[in-house]
């Protein structure tokens, strides 16, 4: 896209302070993930002494570093081989999250597919209903879920957790938009070509639908890899529970691991988000609430 | 055209039946026992709703709610839409800085915590940084200041998203305009009041909804770094549904669940069916 006809609207600022105003703001906002990156290759000594008054309860003061003066790799060597419930919890994490995925994915296609393309009575209605169930925050279901999930009565496992998310309608509205932008007269060729509607859905909307289902899978990845309200209120057992949930107690218990154990949490979703990154974006704007 | 309905009806019924089953029933059935006593199953009224109302912890926690909204939602409104401009105008960066801004939706709330409890604690980078400059500092989870922690992070998380939408808004207004006004004289900041701000109008209601909905994960940071019972400045809606649920108060919570999905479904529908938000 080229913008260059569009001038810019505060030339009142010079080139350079606009600059240096992005790039700070840049650093600021990355500064978290990058200090913490560099801070988990610090040894447990080394942490103690630094971070010791606040993660510790000793006396004295910190002392902040942003690279640590003898990077060491032992935080993630005692991590791996020493934290057994590291691996469960990150287990945990995965057994919640790519059910969900898949599930949305398979659920919802279908049901995209027939509010971009079908003209059925019914369909503005519903449509609405999905929008507004999509706002929804987890606070207004947080009832009704549990009494079907104890009604069901798979409160406290891993069902819990993901069954309910595949009928999230957020990703039918996503992956709507992408199905609805196809253009009609493809359709309409592969229709007068003799093709069904099982056809049609598998040889044009999946291949030219699949970046909006790529986008739902980012964002939900995204949301559900970093969920806690639903894993706090219907889990109980604490080996059920997913890394959102148990990385803050590993940094209260185990300190010399913490830095270490919160990078490989961001590790999946920040790959995720490097790989799919333009999707991400289509994604977001797909979820600007225009039907 | 009956086979067409029946095509989509079938590809829809996994979904419906889905929602129907773990959302829509369950619900109704709220719905049902917020007008009923939940030992005993007496029919109560709106008994439930005038004890919801005017329970302390309730009005507390929701002009608590009120108040970051209030506080929150202009801010990142704003500041998303001058980075959007700024990020927009970029000839060859312009994807970086997206990416850039972007990163911090992507980070799990639980992974920085550590951070956040690094900065904000009383003797905390923050606060260290604040010695160097010369002023005071405080404890910034314990006090009033928590407030505006929380705030910051929120900031922190969405101000790429919102960008993210703003900038679709900015693209979609079509380059003639700008050349037609540049034709007959009109400078750039006079493009910008009268070509740019006036065509933001629908994004401005979207961008508002979604960062209100948004707003509600913001427990997930105060959670993490507070705990359940936070300081009482960012004790939010979200805290007191936690709570009553950990008592199983289910009588207050359905009437609260009620009345919350009530109020949200009124803001969505008026965004939607607002005429001339239906005109794309």
């Amino acid at each position: 896209m080229k913008n260059t006809s569009v001038k810019h609207p505060f030339p009142y600022l010079p080139r350079l302070f606009r600059w240096l105003l992005l790039s700070l703001l840049a650093g600021l906002l990355v500064f978290p993930v990058l200090m913490m990156t560099a801070n988990s290759l610090m040894g447990a000594r080394e942490l103690k002494e630094a971070y010791g008054v606040i993660l510790e309860n000793q006396t004295g003061s910190i002392s902040v570093r942003l690279l640590p003066r003898y990077p060491t790799l032992q935080p993630y060597v005692e991590l791996l081989l020493d934290s057994p419930d590291f691996f469960v919890m990150f287990w945990n994490s995965c057994r919640q999250v790519l059910p969900i995925l898949l599930g949305q994915v398979l659920m919802g296609m279908p049901a995209a597919w027939a509010f971009a393309r079908y003209e059925f009575p019914g369909r503005k209605p519903l449509f609405l209903l999905y929008m507004v169930l999509m706002v929804m925050p987890f606070q207004v279901t947080m009832v009704s879920t549990y009494l079907v999930l104890s009604r069901l009565s798979i409160l406290d496992t891993h069902q819990a957790i993901w069954l309910p998310a595949v009928f999230s309608t957020f990703p039918v509205f996503i992956m709507e938009k992408f199905f609805r932008s196809i253009p009609e007269s493809l359709i309409e060729a592969a229709r007068v070509d003799g093709a069904g509607a099982l056809k049609l859905f598998w040889y044009m909307g999946l291949p030219l639908g699949a970046p909006g289902v790529m986008s739902s899978l980012i964002l939900n990845f995204l949301e559900y890899w970093n969920s806690m309200e639903a894993p706090m209120t219907f889990l109980k057992t604490k080996s059920l529970l997913p890394l959102s949930l148990y990385l803050p107690e590993i940094t209260t218990d185990q300190v010399s691991v913490s830095f270490a154990a919160s990078v490989i949490m961001m590790l999946p979703a920040v790959l995720g988000f490097l790989w799919g990154q333009e999707y991400l974006q289509q994604g977001i704007v797909a979820s600007g609430l225009k039907e | 055209m009956k086979h067409q309905t029946r095509t989509a009806y079938l590809l829809l019924l996994p979904s419906l039946l889905g929602t129907a089953v773990f959302v829509l029933l369950p619900f109704l059935d709220v719905i049902r026992r917020s007008f009923y006593q939940a030992v005993g199953g007496a029919f109560v009224g709106l008994s439930n709703y005038r004890q919801v109302l005017e329970n302390e912890a309730f009005r507390q926690a929701l002009s608590h709610t009120a108040r970051f909204l209030a506080v929150c939602l202009p801010l990142l409104l704003i500041l998303s839409f001058l980075l959007a401009v700024l990020v927009y105008h970029l000839p060859k960066a312009r994807s970086f800085f997206e990416a850039v801004f972007l990163l911090p939706m992507a980070i799990p709330v639980a992974s920085v915590v550590v951070f956040w409890r690094l900065t904000f604690h009383s003797q905390g980078i923050l606060n260290q940084l604040l010695a160097l400059a010369g002023i005071g500092g405080q404890d910034w989870m314990n006090t009033e200041a928590s407030f505006w922690v929380l705030v910051f992070s929120y900031i922190w998380k969405n101000l790429g998203y919102d960008m993210v939408l703003w900038i679709a808004g900015l693209s979609q207004i079509p380059k003639e305009q700008y050349e037609a006004a540049q034709v007959s004289g009109a400078g750039p900041l006079r493009c910008f009041l009268s070509i740019t701000l006036p065509q933001m109008k629908s994004s401005v209601s979207m961008i508002s909804v979604l960062s209100f909905v948004n707003a509600f994960r913001v427990f997930r940071e105060a959670y993490l770094i507070a705990g359940s019972y936070p300081h009482n400045s960012i004790y939010m809606l979200q805290h007191l549904f936690n709570n009553w649920f950990t008592k199983l108060d289910i009588q207050k919570m359905t009437a609260a669940a009620v009345m919350l999905a009530a109020v949200i479904s009124l803001l969505l529908l008026a965004l939607v069916l607002h005429p001339g938000s239906s005109q794309e």
